[in-house]
């Protein structure tokens, strides 16, 4: 007995390689964890796409014939905003992933292994960028199927996605924070959405901000998310604004810069209690 | 074999705001044997596992555990340790192969070894078969022989189980205590938490007793029901018997006060080696011609033990009161 676990223990040996490999390789395995998990849970992805289905038929049904837009076609305006509004909600899901993680000890479980602490953050970060990538090409046939005709090339349109995708990153950061600093899945997921509802409606999501009250915007104007949007609408239309862009990209390096440290810095507080 | 305890920890403290969790709690297991952790919800038996598991840091003390440092060598100590019951987990969505061969890449083997072992601790906790379904589909028994196969995953020399089987079934609680006999005589040396004073008794070598964070008691099982008191001999006569002629039959072996109860016709009395005399007694009493209902010597149990040394029972109604009632039923149908 004694024998056949020692050469059990010695078969065992962990593979030698840098810290930096294991950062990544470790927030892939744990990446791949969440992947696989998408066809299983389908009415997760299913309700991820219901809701954003629901305002794009809204806004081009409802609302769309009483808003004025200038040079395009109201829903050619509107998927934009549809999009930046889609990957934004959807970043609340790392939040609600992580949360749920903790609470049912799973997170005490990888810390108690010599994995890359960082990587139960960034596993799930990268698996909603997939998973967002996913949503986005499944709103953008719905547009097609509504009326949406973007312009331009499709380099174009690439780009517009990859910056969507990295604002829904840098806002799964702030998702986490969040979800770090409550104390239950149920409060993670109220307080992950909340604070994006004035976010995205006063924005240029849907309305352009020239119809806005100065005040608000004001506050419309040089919000991320109108910035994001904007510069996605460009790249969508034809009509590329490399300042809307760059400003875009400025805001969301600046939130990985406050929100990753921030996050790892609750994550480590919140696990040592 | 070795000298040097595979589990030691000396005068942990670890404060939550103003809860002392541990007050300078010291635990010493030797290599190879089952440390069992036993005390009430709070007590600071998780908060303990925590801190050798590398979870936690202690605000004092020190602890080493596989001959590391916690704190210090805490990466190192990792891969050398497992950890399974309350507190960790696997992954409800996915299969029982994913978790472990996941956990396994985790650990940093290559996928071909991580897929070997899954398969092959699959195997070993009976779970080849269920291990294609995702656990969402597993009973609480299945559940936590995955959770303890992938605390296994490296073989560690040390392994932590706090409360393994809390909540189980009994023929769970048999499983997962078969499973734990046969990890011992592997030689991993095993330190338990429960609250489960049985649990302990079948398990453990040493016992450590703890309440309000540092540890009150030491010992063996048989040692810390001597230390509570010895053994006591509890006869019931038939109705209408002579409760008298038992007294006196019984008298000689008597090691203090016999308590009578003419009531229920019954006498309680302290002896000390009672089962070198039991065969005496007998036969003293049937030479008495004191006829029996029923007739036992009982040792203290855990229970006995937790209540003299703290005051208070170990749990409110864990299933001691249970037990009373299926013996006397065994007693009415015999």
């Amino acid at each position: 007995m004694q024998s056949s676990y020692i050469e059990t223990a010695e078969r065992l040996t962990p593979q030698a390689r840098p810290a930096f490999y294991w950062t990544i390789a470790d927030a892939l395995v744990l990446a791949k964890r969440h992947l696989i998990q998408i066809p299983r849970i389908p009415e997760e992805l299913i309700f991820a796409t219901i809701q954003p289905v629901m305002f794009v038929l809204l806004f081009r049904y409802v609302f769309g014939g009483a808003i004025a837009v200038s040079g395009t076609t109201y829903v050619n305006y509107l998927m934009a905003g549809i999009f930046g509004q889609t990957v934004i909600f959807g970043s609340t899901s790392t939040g609600i992933g992580l949360a749920f993680d903790l609470q049912k000890g799973l997170v005490d479980r990888f810390r108690s292994l010599p994995m890359a602490k960082s990587a139960v953050l960034t596993g799930r970060t990268i698996s909603d960028i997939v998973r967002n990538t996913v949503v986005i090409l499944v709103m953008w046939i719905v547009g097609v199927l509504v009326g949406f005709r973007p312009e331009g090339s499709v380099l174009a349109w690439i780009a517009a996605i990859g910056l969507l995708l990295f604002t829904s990153f840098a806002f799964s950061w702030i998702a986490a924070t969040i979800a770090l600093s409550v104390r239950t899945v149920e409060a993670a997921q109220s307080a992950g959405f909340i604070w994006l509802f004035p976010l995205t409606f006063a924005s240029s999501a849907f309305v352009p901000t020239s119809s806005m009250p100065d005040w608000l915007r004001a506050f419309a104007e040089h919000q991320p998310v109108t910035l994001v949007i904007n510069a996605v609408r460009g790249l969508l239309l034809n009509q590329p604004d490399a300042s809307t862009i760059w400003q875009s990209l400025a805001w969301c390096a600046g939130l990985l810069v406050i929100f990753i440290p921030l996050a790892v810095w609750v994550y480590s507080r919140r696990i040592s209690r | 074999m070795s000298n040097k305890p595979a589990i030691l920890a000396e005068g942990l403290h670890k404060h939550f705001g103003k809860t002392h969790a541990l007050a300078g709690l010291d635990l010493v297991a030797e290599e190879g044997t089952v440390l069992g952790v036993l005390g009430p919800n709070g007590a600071g038996k998780t908060t303990a596992v925590r801190i050798l598991t590398t979870l936690l840091k202690p605000d004092a003390g020190y602890a080493e555990v596989a001959g590391l440092d916690v704190v210090k060598q805490a990466d190192l100590l990792r891969a050398r340790i497992g950890l399974a019951g309350q507190y960790a987990a696997v992954d409800d969505n996915l299969t029982g192969y994913e978790n472990l061969k996941m956990f396994g890449q985790l650990y940093h083997l290559s996928s071909a070894r991580a897929r070997q072992r899954a398969n092959e601790l699959l195997e070993r906790f009976d779970l080849a078969e269920a291990g294609r379904r995702v656990v969402k589909t597993y009973s609480g028994g299945m559940r936590r022989r995955l959770d303890l196969a992938a605390s296994l995953i490296m073989a560690p020399p040390v392994l932590f189980l706090d409360e393994p089987t809390t909540g189980l079934d009994p023929r769970g609680r048999l499983a997962m205590w078969d499973v734990i006999s046969s990890l011992v005589s592997d030689g991993t040396t095993v330190l338990l938490t429960t609250q489960y004073l049985e649990e302990a008794d079948q398990l453990a070598h040493q016992i450590a007793v703890v309440d309000r964070g540092r540890v009150i008691a030491n010992g063996t099982a048989d040692e810390l029901k001597t230390q509570v008191g010895g053994e006591r001999l509890e006869l019931t006569i038939v109705p209408g018997g002579d409760l008298n002629a038992a007294l006196q039959a019984v008298q000689v072996y008597s090691s203090g006060e016999i308590q009578i109860s003419a009531e229920h016709r019954h006498l309680s009395v302290p002896v000390t080696q009672g089962a070198q005399h039991l065969a005496a007694i007998v036969r003293d009493l049937d030479a008495a011609h004191v006829r029996l209902d029923d007739l036992a010597l009982r040792r203290p149990t855990l229970d006995d033990v937790f209540l003299t040394l703290t005051g208070h029972a170990a749990t409110d109604e864990e299933a001691s009161p249970e037990e009373v009632t299926i013996s006397k039923s065994l007693v009415r149908s015999a």
